[in-house]
């Protein structure tokens, strides 16, 4: 099976929020990065995917110079080879340009699955994988907790899938499919691997194919403006030591908000 | 026009279709509205729908739309936003709407906002509030075309008490559409629960959640220890479960349960907006986390800023005084 997996890089857990002077992006140049969660556990899925039906595993992005670092990450971990559509202006791109760039760099290579994270830390749109399963004409199904290749044909070429789909309030439905398909993966379908010193070594030796940003890509919104959150409630804050602000918040919690 | 795309299961609307419709009611200004309704058959939701008198539902019936897949409501819908043209097409941003709105989306090349949570202005003309970088920041959107643009709205971002309900019921038309259904190629199956849930955490008085800040399986005591000194039950946070520390049924979210329990206090938990959306309709919030911008501290009543291996104690100290 040949299994493309698509990640991003974002901000980390820990970055803390600085606006460029225009307002409308993040202060890259204080921002340290890391791969997307969601796609993190898309990346391990498809390793075990192809650890159990062999096959290749390439792993793609579209972003700054700077998504080298996640992609280096991903050959570590076991990824075979890499796909770079590389263009400054991707890193603040939305999920039609991000998911037209990689539609274009992926549309000859033939894949028989394409796994996605189920959305990005940074923007959030929850779209580009499901607007590249459109673009690429392949059937998508998303928030998937579970694969199951349905390789019965003995050719050795999987025809189709079953998929478990993770629908809200502890539901599920397992969803059958055929193959090629794209699948956006939900965090916690599986234990993420860790890169071995191994891995470190070998992913130095393996291909990172660069490609430019496609010509005609337009960007269907924009931002106008970052801020910080407006507070929906007037947060009491309480200060002092551990023992000082546990007293008072407790006494409040008894008092104020009579909740004890 | 806005056009709202409602959504049912086995004929039971989805609660959060009214506060899209709210949200609908706001961005159309004095814009008339029209609300979509796709199944197997019209039933009783399309009844409900017309019932609050709030625009024209148009239903659209065919047996290849039932039960629901992406590629079957992407056909209908292509067809019917093609012939009514609204301005704006609506929709909760419920796990459906995820799964086929991105798709319908890229079939018309319409922009689609996603996760709305505010509205300045009205019509093609609104801009959009949205979160980013997980809530650390709020976004202001517009769409780039002149055009019509698709919307999804946070569930618990619109209030649904807030409908302006009609005086009269509103028409319903039945609008007919073409669907192969070779052309469907998802196959789905019944829905169903993983496991009979042991826990009821909505019951619960007091909830004491754990996020990420635990930093550990074998820390969880110092949270049960306060859960024990509250009387409150103990929950989390998915990451918490996705790692196994604690069961799948104890956990809150927009992928576990909605609780609103009369105190919720939150330790180590940062505020995605999926953990939020399950428990913001708490009478009382309480934070504790190191990281004083962390979005919980956007719901919350009461905050602490500082380390909850030094709080969490005090607090069980100070409770069992």
């Amino acid at each position: 099976m040949k299994i493309a997996v698509c990640i991003k890089q974002v901000p980390t857990r820990e970055w803390q929020p600085r606006l460029r002077d225009d307002k409308t992006w993040i202060r890259e140049q204080d921002a340290s990065f890391e791969m997307n969660e969601p796609d993190a556990y898309a990346l391990e899925e498809s390793l075990r995917l192809r650890e159990k039906h062999g096959g290749e595993v390439v792993v793609c992005a579209a972003g700054p110079a700077r998504v080298q670092q996640v992609l280096r990450e991903a050959l570590a971990r076991g990824a075979d080879r890499a796909i770079h559509v590389e263009d400054e202006s991707l890193g603040s791109a939305d999920a039609f340009v991000t998911a037209g760039a990689l539609a274009a760099a992926m549309a000859g290579e033939k894949f028989d699955l394409v796994l996605t994270g189920l959305q990005s830390d940074d923007q959030g749109h929850g779209q580009t994988g499901v607007v590249l399963a459109e673009r690429l004409g392949i059937p998508h199904s998303t928030i998937i907790m579970e694969i199951q290749i349905d390789s019965s044909t003995g050719s050795g070429q999987a025809a189709g899938m079953r998929v478990k789909r993770e629908l809200e309030g502890g539901w599920f439905q397992w969803v059958a499919m055929p193959l090629p398909a794209l699948l956006t993966i939900q965090s916690g379908i599986n234990q993420l691997r860790y890169a071995t010193l191994k891995g470190i070594m070998a992913a130095k030796k393996k291909e990172i194919r660069k490609v430019a940003r496609p010509d005609g890509l337009e960007p269907s919104q924009q931002i106008v403006a970052l801020a910080l959150p407006v507070r929906s409630k007037q947060t009491q804050m309480i200060a002092g030591s551990p023992a000082e602000a546990a007293k008072e918040l407790v006494r409040r919690l008894r008092e104020e908000a009579r909740a004890l | 026009m806005i056009l709202v795309i409602a959504e049912q299961r086995d004929g039971a609307l989805n609660r959060a279709t009214w506060e899209a419709l709210v949200a609908a009611q706001q961005l159309a200004g004095g814009d008339a509205l029209k609300v979509a309704l796709l199944g197997g058959q019209a039933g009783a939701a399309a009844q409900e729908l017309a019932a609050a008198g709030v625009g024209e539902v148009l239903t659209v019936t065919d047996a290849a739309l039932e039960p629901y897949t992406p590629d079957g409501y992407v056909l209908a819908l292509a067809q019917l936003i093609t012939s009514a043209s609204p301005q704006v097409i609506a929709l909760a941003h419920t796990y459906q709407a995820r799964d086929f709105a991105p798709m319908l989306a890229a079939r018309l090349t319409l922009p689609l906002v996603t996760d709305v949570t505010g509205i300045t202005g009205s019509g093609t003309q609104a801009t959009f509030t949205r979160p980013m970088f997980q809530g650390k920041l709020a976004a202001e959107v517009k769409p780039k075309t002149a055009g019509a643009c698709l919307v999804t709205f946070q569930i618990g971002a619109f209030r649904a008490d807030a409908l302006k309900k009609g005086t009269s019921p509103s028409p319903m038309t039945n609008v007919a559409v073409t669907i192969d259904p070779s052309a469907i190629r998802q196959k789905p199956e019944a829905p169903f629960q993983e496991a009979k849930q042991a826990v009821d955490l909505s019951q619960a008085a007091r909830i004491v959640a754990v996020g990420r800040g635990i930093k550990a399986q074998d820390q969880l005591p110092v949270a049960e220890k306060l859960a024990k000194a509250m009387g409150a039950e103990l929950a989390a946070s998915r990451p918490i479960c996705d790692s196994g520390w604690l069961p799948m049924e104890r956990q809150i979210g927009s992928s576990g349960q909605t609780v609103a329990p009369k105190l919720y206090v939150a330790l180590g938990i940062s505020g995605a907006i999926q953990h939020l959306v399950g428990m913001k309709g708490s009478r009382t919030i309480v934070a504790i986390n190191k990281d004083a911008d962390a979005p919980i501290f956007e719901v919350a009543d009461y905050g602490i800023v500082g380390d909850l291996f030094e709080i969490v104690p005090a607090l069980v100290a100070e409770l069992e005084k």
